[in-house]
């Protein structure tokens, strides 16, 4: 077997191994539950109040959450590069033969996979609590499978890329704040027609925004469509916003991470864990 | 194919230079390795032990001389290089949550392809989990591990692709007495069985003695001795260490001929010498006088 073919096959054997060990262990598996059994109950409770139109506030939300969902996978992938780099994850794969690629494509799979079963834990339960989505058609799937894809090619990449610029994880903590903020603006907990016109500007421009709108194109019947901007699913739009990131992210990525690889040493691996020996103690 | 002839030398570094902005960390370090050979490279801390050891593993760029790892820069070393390089650094925290096996079975996924006749790669996760006397824990979560159990699973992952060449960078740190005899056997075992060619870090002089063929003394960025054990006790005279009383008192001498001092004591005082002790100078003595006598220069020149 080619040498490079076989670090594809050890990196998606990395990811299932990396997904399994994230769902058989009690931490992980309380925060993989957790906030979907929050995000349901909020949901549950607010399952009678309207937004006018006769759409209800939790079955726009149930979709807008999903793509949310979706795009914090970039926030999942920074972390997870942080900690690798952290505990010499990183300068093991580099000192293995194709190692970076099996890595790469280990932490894309577990990534990846780790989203699609949160998304499935939040919308399995979700279609049977929240009245007024329309699941019913092949169609239907056929948005949340493309809208899913793309984001994930938008988001991932660029993960990689914060995951690789910040040196610590304490960094990791400032990456949190703006998406925390964007979150707030991108129209998941209500519609974006209901923020000043610059904001909705602001939202616009992130992954963020595109993804809960491709999720609500897809699961919402369509006169939903009445409270999005331009009263319409911008299918086009959306392609070219989250297709744009993507492609950014994917230029970008491999540079920045070949640079940060390059840099791993033992002696930095050293120095880290003696910086965040000195904090803890 | 290389020729048999240009494999012969696995480690070829000439002038090798170190500097971090306006530090010489290595001022010019020269040595080789013939392959099959085991070299300790011995220091005090500081010295720039794993400086040059992550420069040969690739891991660092130098700023000047020139370096031949394998017949290749390591700078500039490709994949199938690297499938010939085994690493084992000094502290590793990677893949918690993975367990014993599991991991060396996965980490030997990537040397399958550079498997050849002559030698089969990757090392069989059972036999390998074995021979570093894991298999009690092969299906233990790594965290789990004991610190001398851990740097086992971390040389077995250095060997999992049977490099031809590897790098220890200190590493019987926190082993006990037996962790280290068992150590020093597998050690033993990968130089004489399969040839490796191994390059291992230490500050333990005893490790060094007997463990390698060759010891490389590094003080101060710059090599100040380079020969099997026994050559380095031959070549440089330790000082002995002289003790004994006169008249109540106790007194303690240093000298590089303790035969001709002691007659010389007896010439002077006779019967008056008491309690008379001579140490003659070990290794570790002489070990010590070269890094001193190498720091006082540095010193002087300074």
């Amino acid at each position: 077997m080619n040498p490079g073919t076989a670090a594809l096959r050890a990196g998606w054997s990395r990811g299932v191994i990396e997904l399994r060990q994230s769902f058989t262990n009690g931490a992980e598996l309380l925060s993989h539950l957790l906030w979907p059994v929050l995000m349901l109950t909020a949901m549950y409770f607010m399952r009678d109040t309207t937004l006018g139109g006769g759409l209800l506030l939790g079955s726009m939300a149930l979709p807008s959450i999903l793509g949310m969902n979706a795009a914090l996978g970039m926030v999942t992938m920074s972390q997870l590069l942080t900690a690798d780099r952290e505990d010499g994850t990183l300068l093991r794969a580099k000192a293995t033969p194709h190692g970076m690629r099996g890595y790469l494509v280990g932490k894309v799979v577990s990534v990846a996979g780790g989203l699609l079963a949160d998304l499935a834990i939040l919308l399995l339960p979700g279609l049977l609590l929240i009245d007024g989505l329309a699941v019913g058609s092949p169609d239907s799937w056929l948005t949340v499978a493309w809208v899913l894809a793309l984001g994930m090619a938008a988001t991932l990449p660029l993960g990689a890329v914060l995951g690789s610029v910040f040196p610590s994880a304490r960094g990791q903590g400032l990456v949190q704040v703006p998406v925390l903020g964007l979150m707030a603006i991108s129209g998941i907990f209500y519609p974006v027609t209901a923020l000043p016109e610059w904001l909705e500007w602001v939202a616009q421009a992130f992954p963020i925004y595109w993804l809960g709108l491709g999720m609500r194109s897809a699961l919402l019947p369509d006169a939903a469509v009445d409270i999005e901007i331009g009263d319409s699913w911008r299918h086009l739009e959306t392609v070219g916003v989250l297709g744009a990131w993507a492609a950014l992210g994917l230029a970008v990525a491999p540079v920045v991470l070949r640079r940060m690889a390059r840099r791993e040493s033992g002696s930095s691996v050293a120095e880290r864990r003696e910086k965040a020996l000195r904090r803890v103690g | 194919m290389k020729t048999a002839a240009r494999e012969e030398t696995a480690l070829d570094v000439d002038g090798l230079r170190m500097r971090y902005g306006t530090v010489d960390v290595l001022h010019d370090v020269t040595f080789q390795a013939r392959q099959g050979e085991v070299l300790a490279l011995l220091g005090p801390n500081g010295a720039g032990k794993t400086t040059t050891i992550e420069i040969l593993e690739g891991f660092r760029t130098r700023s000047a001389g020139r370096v031949q790892v394998l017949g290749a820069d390591p700078a500039q070393g490709d994949e199938r290089w690297r499938a010939r390089v085994g690493v084992v650094l000094q502290s590793w925290r990677d893949h918690g949550k993975w367990r014993v096996r599991e991991l060396l079975a996965h980490l030997g996924g990537y040397y399958a392809a550079y498997s050849t006749a002559a030698v089969r790669r990757p090392w069989d996760p059972d036999e390998l989990v074995a021979a570093v006397g894991l298999t009690e824990h092969a299906g233990k979560k790594i965290k789990t591990l004991s610190g001398g159990q851990r740097r086992r699973l971390d040389v077995a992952i250095g060997i999992v692709g049977r490099p031809e060449l590897l790098f220890l960078d200190e590493p019987t740190t926190g082993f006990d007495p037996e962790a280290r005899h068992e150590f020093h056997d597998l050690v033993h075992r990968l130089a004489a069985d399969h040839a490796t060619t191994i390059l291992l870090t230490t500050h333990d002089l005893d490790e060094a003695g007997k463990l390698a063929d060759r010891v490389l003394i590094l003080a101060g960025g710059r090599i100040i001795a380079d020969g099997s054990v026994a050559e380095l006790a031959r070549r440089i005279a330790g000082e002995d260490e002289v003790r004994w009383t006169r008249g109540g008192e106790r007194f303690t001498a240093s000298t590089a001929d303790s035969t001709a001092f002691v007659r010389g004591l007896f010439g002077r005082y006779g019967e008056a010498i008491g309690e008379l002790e001579v140490r003659r100078a070990s290794l570790e003595d002489t070990y010590r006088a070269l890094v001193r006598q190498s720091e006082d220069a540095a010193g002087v020149g300074r």
